[in-house]
């Protein structure tokens, strides 16, 4: 859910416009990882002597000298030694680099651009083409890589230009693959039908809109294969089909030196350990690189969540009382985000609770903070970036940010459970759906697997899928959405819970399985006495199934009070925008009018009250300083100095 | 029928318009499986009407809107815009159908190439439909921006800097920009936050007028549909089930499953949907049934339905449903 409090601040260009470096830029993503780092400076080396080697001053590389042969390192006028022949090795240790890099990075590109074309091209036109294609590179691949070149060698003769073709074709199924598989995730996107409308040819297509968004993976690709390029070269030449004597390269001179391994270990070592560090040097930029610029590895999913959400609480609520049977009290619950040098205060100070057997909305469109609540409840925001930074939640009397992080474990799923939007992506598509409910009960309960599962049948039955005996081996791709809702609800169910948390549970949805989902939760609710949270951005939703609602606005409940009185007499004027801006299903003629706007940016909060400028309503007094939450009586309350009129006071 | 009297006036309509997936035979001969997405679909627009087309997820209305812009072609049936057939509107000239008809998307953001900025994504249609360039090109970005009230800034940014409602707000300015006469809209508020909805459906209702357009506007939210549409038509399984002008099919349903869908929609302030029986599903798509798809679901489903496909007289002015045993057998004008 963080993807909410990140996406909502930054889709407001107004906010954006001055603070577009916000996060840290990808040059710096890959500064901070200090093996790349370490990588690119070696190779900047490296590469750097190779560029300047025609004016360092050295010896011809091919100049042999029989009265020096095999002198050691460090001998006079000879740093690294010289080889049988009595050329001097450092000369021929830097020429070398200078051939095996250019030929690596040659090969790398040639194989690239052959192999992205293919990709591109199968990729994008699918069908015939793709099979034709694919199947060629099929073929490619069907025969042991470096039997396929040494045929291109000995059909082409030995050389260095040879060798390096060899092993662009060689590597080409790898390019044309990887890109392939890209592309048809692309190709099938909105934007390029968009273009298509927009006359744009498949030539014009593949150029200007498939070609942006494959770069960065060619460029993954490439810069995760120049170092297997180079070892490759050094293998062609070290068995005589590439670089040909007199001429160095790190393969031919490993070779070279293999003869006199027992007489003199250098001149196998040296070229062996500039390989390897060559390659080393390449492969850990080429990482860091990947890293840097791939989405999912960007996105976070490196770094692993904590179990709990990082607790770093200023304050530990107002200490409000609640009636006795409140199974879960909210007292100024605050979360942030931080990201780059700003801190988005999602959560910004949020009380409620939830009685026995009561079902409570929260209200509020994408970015106001809803879900996060619902996910800090029991610290499951993911940590980094999320902090708990004050407030307290109390789950059955107690405080759970002061427990143990096993003692939350035993809340989630147990006494309380989580519905969450999407039950295609909460199931694990590999396993039945009769096992995910045994995991569930027995994650919380010592019984047999035979015992969990009868069990699980039951709750199948429960949730009224149809036949669950048979149901129950079915996967979750075999079912409908409303039937895999059905199941989500089963698991939140399975440990007979005091609180479900549900959000979004029905907005996947179709109208005549919504209506089924919420008939099924308000039933297992009157029937098992639970509590449930509902989050949901639709009033409609809300008067169905909901005893109470609060109103949440950037980060913030503006108003809260029973479902009558919220609906029928709101106080707050966002509350009573938000109801009206909706069309009403029987009410075709009735005047929907859209609240002008955007929603404030949780990272740039207005000092007074953050729905002032869209309200129509506002005075200057709206602006200065915290509106608090004024209680209407009868258990409204309403987050603004001047209520509208009507409300049930 | 009163339709000969208006066939003038009919700017897009459909005959008999199938679609399936697959088909076709294995290597061994063996016979793949065929989805039938659209299985038979006759409907007309009229110039300056909103079509507004109700289903839910599955029934083929996305795969219509996409046979109606050209993005696919039907397996059957034709199409025929303004009297000419669509097959050889392409075949003559691949861009005089999208200067004529044109799509906005569902879900904004993933519209719009995010490596792009605004002002390269809306030149496309300019460029390369009408041919604009340099100054005058220009001068028409602003005015697009401006016809959809954006800030003519806008235009150097990326997509990512925009709110779900503001790129939608592009995705509308670039199918202006083509000029067309019709604009298929799929589910262009599904997306978007209940308080942004409101503004896009402003401003489409707003262009609709100043520019004349027809619209033809897909979607599976019955109270959007109610408020925008002069004439409805809901699909279920790839066929469309009722139709009707203006709101008598609100008020007066006669097809079961518009009843349902209708008594299904949550109303703010008023409690007690009224809920099918939970084993109701759908038919496999592979496999459609002989009779009508509805049938397994349906409260007063009889022997006759199982067996026949109930047939409609779809017209631009009267109420008719594919059912043996509609709600309220009025007889259609």
């Amino acid at each position: 859910m963080t993807s909410t409090a990140v996406t909502g601040p930054n889709s407001n260009p107004h906010t954006n416009a001055k603070k577009r470096s916000a996060r840290p830029s990808a040059f710096k993503l890959l500064a901070r990882n200090q093996l790349a780092l370490m990588g690119a400076v070696i190779l900047a080396l490296v590469v750097l002597i190779v560029i300047i080697t025609p004016i360092l001053p050295l010896p011809d590389p091919d100049a042999t000298d029989p009265a020096q042969r095999l002198l050691r390192p460090l001998a006079d006028g000879h740093f690294l030694g010289t080889d049988h022949l009595g050329r001097d090795l450092l000369s021929r240790l830097i020429w070398g680099t200078r051939v095996s890099l250019a030929v690596g990075i040659s090969a790398s590109l040639v194989a690239a651009l052959f192999g992205s074309v293919i990709g591109i091209v199968s990729g994008y036109f699918g069908g015939r083409t793709d099979n034709i294609m694919m199947r060629g590179i099929d073929m490619l691949m069907a025969f042991p890589y470096i039997l396929l070149a040494l045929a291109i060698v000995a059909a082409l003769g030995p050389g260095l230009m040879n060798a390096l073709y060899a092993i662009a074709v060689v590597n080409i199924p790898f390019f044309a693959r990887n890109i392939r598989g890209v592309t048809v995730g692309i190709a099938h996107r909105e934007f390029v039908d968009a273009a298509k409308l927009s006359g744009k040819g498949h030539i014009r297509i593949i150029l200007t809109e498939i070609l942006p968004n494959v770069m960065p993976v060619i460029v993954i690709t490439i810069s995760t294969t120049v170092g297997w390029m180079i070892l490759e070269t050094a293998g062609l030449s070290f068995l005589g089909l590439g670089a040909q004597p007199p001429q160095a390269d790190l393969g031919s001179m490993l070779g070279e030196g293999r003869k006199l391994i027992t007489t003199a270990m250098h001149l196998s070592a040296i070229p062996g350990a500039m390989i390897f560090v060559l390659v080393m040097s390449i492969n850990l930029l080429g990482d860091g690189i990947r890293d840097v610029l791939d989405p999912r590895l960007k996105s976070g999913a490196l770094a692993r969540p904590a179990p709990l959400t990082r607790i770093d609480r200023t304050d530990e609520g107002a200490g409000t009382t609640y009636p006795d049977d409140t199974v879960l009290a909210v007292d100024e619950l605050r979360t942030e985000f931080v990201l780059g040098d700003d801190s988005y205060k999602a959560v910004g100070g949020v009380s409620f609770h939830v009685g026995k057997n009561e079902c409570v909305g929260l209200v509020g469109e994408s970015g106001s903070g809803k879900s996060v609540t619902a996910l800090s409840l029991l610290g499951l925001v993911a940590s980094p970036p999320g902090t708990i930074v004050g407030g307290r939640v109390m789950f059955d009397g107690k405080d759970v940010y002061g427990m143990s992080e096993d003692d939350v474990r035993d809340i989630r799923g147990g006494k309380a459970a989580y519905v969450f939007q999407d039950p295609l992506s909460t199931l694990h598509p590999l396993f039945s759906i009769g096992d995910q409910l045994v995991e569930a009960i027995r994650a919380h309960n010592a019984v047999s697997y035979k015992d969990a599962w009868a069990k699980a049948v039951e709750l199948l039955g429960m949730v009224r899928i149809p036949n669950p005996q048979s149901r129950a081996d079915n996967y979750p791709h075999q079912l409908s959405g409303g039937m895999r809702q059905r199941v989500g609800i089963a698991m939140a169910l399975a440990n007979e819970p005091r609180l479900i948390i549900a959000d979004e549970p029905t907005t996947a949805l179709d109208v005549t399985v919504q209506a089924q989902i919420l008939k099924l939760m308000n039933n297992l609710r009157n029937d098992h006495g639970t509590s449930v949270l509902f989050i949901t951005h639709d009033f409609g939703v809300v008067s169905e199934i909901c005893d109470r609602v609060a109103v949440m606005y950037a980060g913030r409940i503006v108003e809260m009070g029973t479902t009558e009185q919220v609906l029928h007499h709101p106080a707050h004027p966002y509350t009573k925008r938000l109801i009206d801006c909706v069309p009403r299903l029987g009410e075709p003629d009735r005047r929907t009018s859209a609240i002008p706007g955007l929603p404030p940016a949780v990272n740039n909060l207005p000092a007074g009250c953050a729905f002032a400028d869209r309200c129509d309503r506002v005075e200057e007094a709206c602006r200065v300083g915290s509106i608090a939450f004024d209680d209407l009586g009868n258990g409204h309350g309403v987050r603004c100095i001047k209520p509208m009129e009507g409300a049930d006071v | 029928m009163s339709d000969a009297s208006h066939v003038s006036d009919v700017v897009l309509q459909t005959r008999d318009l199938v679609r399936t997936f697959g088909g076709g035979r294995t290597l061994f001969g063996g016979q793949k499986p065929t989805v039938y997405a659209v299985r038979g679909i006759d409907v007309a627009v009229r110039k300056g009407e909103t079509l507004g087309i109700v289903g839910e997820s599955g029934c083929g209305k996305s795969t219509l809107a996409r046979m109606l812009v050209g993005l696919d072609r039907p397996t059957e049936g034709n199409i025929t815009l303004t009297g000419s057939d669509m097959n050889d509107l392409i075949a003559h000239d691949r861009h005089a159908l999208s200067r004529r008809i044109q799509y906005v998307f569902q879900d904004p953001i993933s519209s719009l190439n995010p490596r792009k900025l605004i002002r390269e994504t809306l030149a496309g249609p300019l460029r390369y439909l009408r041919g604009l360039s340099g100054e005058d090109l220009n001068k028409r970005l602003a005015e697009l921006m401006d016809a959809v009230n954006l800030r003519p800034e806008f235009l150097d940014r990326y997509p990512h800097e925009f709110s779900g409602g503001q790129a939608q707000r592009v995705g509308i300015a670039r199918a202006l920009a083509a000029e067309p006469e019709i604009i298929v809209l799929d589910e262009p508020v599904s997306a978007l936050d209940v308080s942004v909805q409101a503004q896009v459906l402003n401003l489409l209702a707003d262009l609709k007028k100043k520019f004349g357009l027809t619209y033809v506007f897909i979607s599976h939210d019955l109270s959007v549909v109610e408020a925008v549409s002069d004439r409805v038509a809901v699909m279920y399984f790839g066929r469309v089930v009722e139709q009707a002008k203006g709101r008598a099919l609100f008020d007066k349903p006669l097809h079961p499953y518009t009843r349902l869908l209708l008594d299904s929609a949550p109303v703010p302030g008023k409690r007690g949907l009224t809920v099918e029986d939970a084993s109701a599903e759908l038919p496999d798509p592979l496999a459609p049934p002989p009779g009508c798809a509805f049938a397994p679901r349906c409260p007063r489903a009889q022997d006759d339905c199982v067996a026949k496909v109930p047939d409609a007289q779809y017209g631009l002015e009267n109420h008719d449903a594919a059912c043996f045993h509609p709600l309220n057998p009025v007889t259609s004008a």
